[in-house]
């Protein structure tokens, strides 16, 4: 095949015009949510952001090894769905999965071991940041390899519609994973099954380095697609909370009716790069900063004063949040390395790891 | 006492299971309404209900991901996946979330779920629905692997996978399907982990699995003509693997000799052959002899599928060769 109308040029992304975001909604502040609610979802989007702000810091004293895909600029999501989601529902995650793992309702020093690869991590140190998984709190793993886990999630769904349990199962993704063939089968074994599922897309406009746009044959690469599952695509503002929110709570709520799956698509962006490894070079500038004037907490912060929330009531919060994440970094700091012993457990159901005898 | 053809045994094996577990369910492609398309789910949906029966669409990753979310979740499941080469299709979810989950999570979940799925050679299917895959499974930590030889052992060894809280891939070889046998009346559980000794011999040993432990012991009857008395064991479950009965054979016979389906290269002999070797080298009289399919893709013409899997022939020149 010719390549010869392929522009070099156009491959620096960041010279692409700019995709701004949509201006903050200013009607939502009149969305029918309970300011207990509203303060909870402030709360864990602060929380989220000091958290992954904290992990971000320990990398650079290198106490945190490998990789990590952090969300900063991405809360909303995560803190929306948590709050809406009922304690018995399910999540899965990607490997961008610490905000999904702690607004599911893991105990942060647990989450920060497991980054810093200590014995107390939530998963022993055998998992690391792109595993993170609570079964306690039905936060049923993140899942580096993506689209799996849509899949995952459906049986979960399945098993809540055989017991009868009303629960739901929400399977958060990344716009890149629209384009892997395990998408698109969740889908529509969802709708044919008629399952308690909720998908959520967080289209933060970069698939990894690259502009999803360039890869996706629409403009809405989750949204765009329901049409060929028979469901209503639904786009939602991804750094307003409080639109998760509601959007949540009618996902969650048709699902327990036995009405069936849906597919959100949340508008967003990530402050940083994709991972650790990535400064996020190939954005145009304008770009970064307009998302960035649109950033999450700010924006709800303001929502909370006009909404009649005490600004003593906030800062309360915020001096609550900086202390939770500064046990839990003491926490994480203070764990011991996993025993060697480690290595060979929890292969099998046994406990242990033998093959032969 | 009744008899039983392989391929009924299969249902007759998981309807044993469902009625004594009312949890159980199962689900894979034109398994409902079909029987399957080996027929070897034949009226399981007539007796257990749409609900626990189901079809689903052509979606191998869709199915084994419900499967393994169902599984973590508290509800057993049997997936099958209609031949064992579509294990490509979905082998993430295989390899990478099914098998590593329960260790990535420092044991923090459980995976009772059964791969069925239908492997080997003989009929004539070409490279792409003939392959013996037992050894890919057997490459990778966290998945159990059972591959039986006959009806009784497809009963007992699929109530013992279904009961066992790991994930176990369970191989049903096409060419086996047709033969009977007689089974025993009640409950028929065996357990994972245990070889057979299907015929004994003191001269050498040969370890065979699936469809080669008939081809085994019909070449230890020409052995035996030639005054040579082969010892047969039928490894039945790769993983875990009874390693102690095959060097327990090999410390009496002194000779070993693998006779496998699937392709040479990291066939699952290698790994038994290197396991004598270090254990029981100073038992051995003779060098390890593999007999295997060569390290090809499978031809679909007869004539050339013969020639590639090894056959009863094949199996009794090799040793009478190595045994003189």
């Amino acid at each position: 095949m010719s390549t010869d109308h392929v522009d070099a040029g156009l491959l620096d992304y960041s010279q692409r015009p700019a995709r701004l975001p949509e201006p903050v909604d200013m009607n939502n502040d009149h969305l029918a949510i309970h300011l207990d609610t509203r303060l909870a979802i402030y709360e864990m989007q602060l929380t989220l952001r000091q958290f992954e702000k904290r992990a971000y810091d320990l990398f650079m004293q290198n106490l945190v090894k490998g990789t990590s895909h952090l969300s900063l600029g991405m809360e909303a999501v995560a803190a929306g769905f948590g709050m809406a989601m009922r304690p018995d529902d399910y999540v899965f995650a990607t490997y961008r999965g610490h905000a999904h793992t702690i607004a599911k309702g893991a105990p942060l020093g647990p989450v920060m071991a497991e980054l810093l690869g200590r014995s107390n991590g939530i998963l022993e140190g055998k998992g690391g940041s792109m595993h993170l998984t609570s079964a306690e709190h039905n936060m049923l793993g993140s899942y580096a390899i993506i689209g799996a886990h849509l899949c995952v999630a459906n049986g979960a769904a399945w098993s809540a519609q055989l017991r009868g349990t009303e629960q739901v199962a929400v399977a958060f993704f990344g716009d890149g994973t629209t384009n892997i063939g395990a998408f698109h089968e969740a889908l529509n074994f969802a709708v044919v099954w008629n399952l308690p599922t909720v998908f959520v897309c967080e289209n933060n406009l970069y698939m990894e380095y690259t502009p999803i746009d360039l890869v996706s044959s629409v403009p809405d690469p989750a949204a765009g697609r329901a049409c060929a599952y028979g469901l209503e695509g639904v786009v939602v503002d991804g750094n307003d909370a409080d639109a998760v929110y509601m959007a949540a709570m009618d996902a969650l709520d048709k699902a327990r009716r036995g009405d069936g799956p849906s597919l959100i698509e949340a508008k967003t962006y990530r402050s940083g790069g994709h991972s650790r490894a990535d400064p996020g070079k190939y954005r145009p500038s304008a770009e970064v900063e307009a998302w960035n004037a649109r950033d999450p907490i700010p924006m709800y912060h303001e929502r909370m004063l006009r909404v009649g929330a005490d600004e003593g009531r906030l800062s309360e919060i915020q001096q609550g949040v900086a202390q939770r994440v500064d046990e839990a970094t003491e926490f994480a700091k203070n764990g011991a390395p996993p025993d060697e012993g480690a290595l060979f457990t929890d292969v099998w159901a046994d406990g242990g790891s033998a093959w032969r005898n | 006492m009744a008899e039983l053809s392989y391929r009924d045994a299969v249902a007759y094996g998981i309807a044993q299971e469902m009625r004594r577990d009312p949890s159980l369910v199962m689900l894979g492609e034109d398994i409902a309404g079909a029987g399957g398309v080996f027929k070897t789910t034949v009226g399981l949906l007539d007796e257990f209900g749409p609900e626990r029966v189901r079809d689903t669409p052509i979606s191998e990753q869709a199915i084994l991901g419900a499967a393994m979310g169902a599984a973590m979740t508290g509800v057993p499941v049997i997936a099958e996946i209609m031949f064992s080469d579509f294990l490509a299709v979905c082998w993430d979810i295989v390899a990478n979330e099914i098998a590593k989950t329960r260790y990535m999570t420092g044991g923090q979940v459980t995976m009772p779920i059964v791969i069925r799925t239908a492997n080997g050679g003989g009929s004539r299917f070409g490279a792409q629905h003939s392959q013996s895959v037992e050894n890919w499974c057997m490459m990778i930590p966290g998945l159990k692997v059972v591959a039986p030889s006959n009806p009784e052992d497809v009963i007992g060894l699929m109530a013992a996978s279904v009961r066992d809280p790991d994930p176990v891939v369970f191989f049903e070889h096409k060419s086996l399907m047709a033969g009977k046998a007689e089974i025993p009346d009640g409950e028929i559980v065996d357990s994972l982990g245990a070889a057979t000794v299907v015929r004994p011999g003191g001269d050498c040993t040969i370890v065979a699995l699936a469809l080669m432990v008939p081809r085994a012991l019909e070449a230890a009857e020409q052995l035996a003509a030639d005054g040579i008395d082969a010892e047969v064991i039928d490894v039945r479950t790769l993983v875990p693997l009874d390693t102690q009965a095959i060097l327990g054979s090999v410390s009496s016979t002194g000779r070993l000799f693998t006779v496998e389906e699937n392709p040479r290269l990291c066939g699952w002999g290698a790994e038994i052959a290197s396991i004598v070797t270090e254990e029981a080298f100073w038992d051995l009289d003779g060098p390890t002899v593999r007999i295997t399919t060569p390290h090809i893709p499978l031809p679909a013409a007869e004539t050339l599928e013969d020639l590639a899997i090894p056959s009863a022939a094949r199996i009794y020149e090799t040793v009478s060769k190595a045994m003189q």
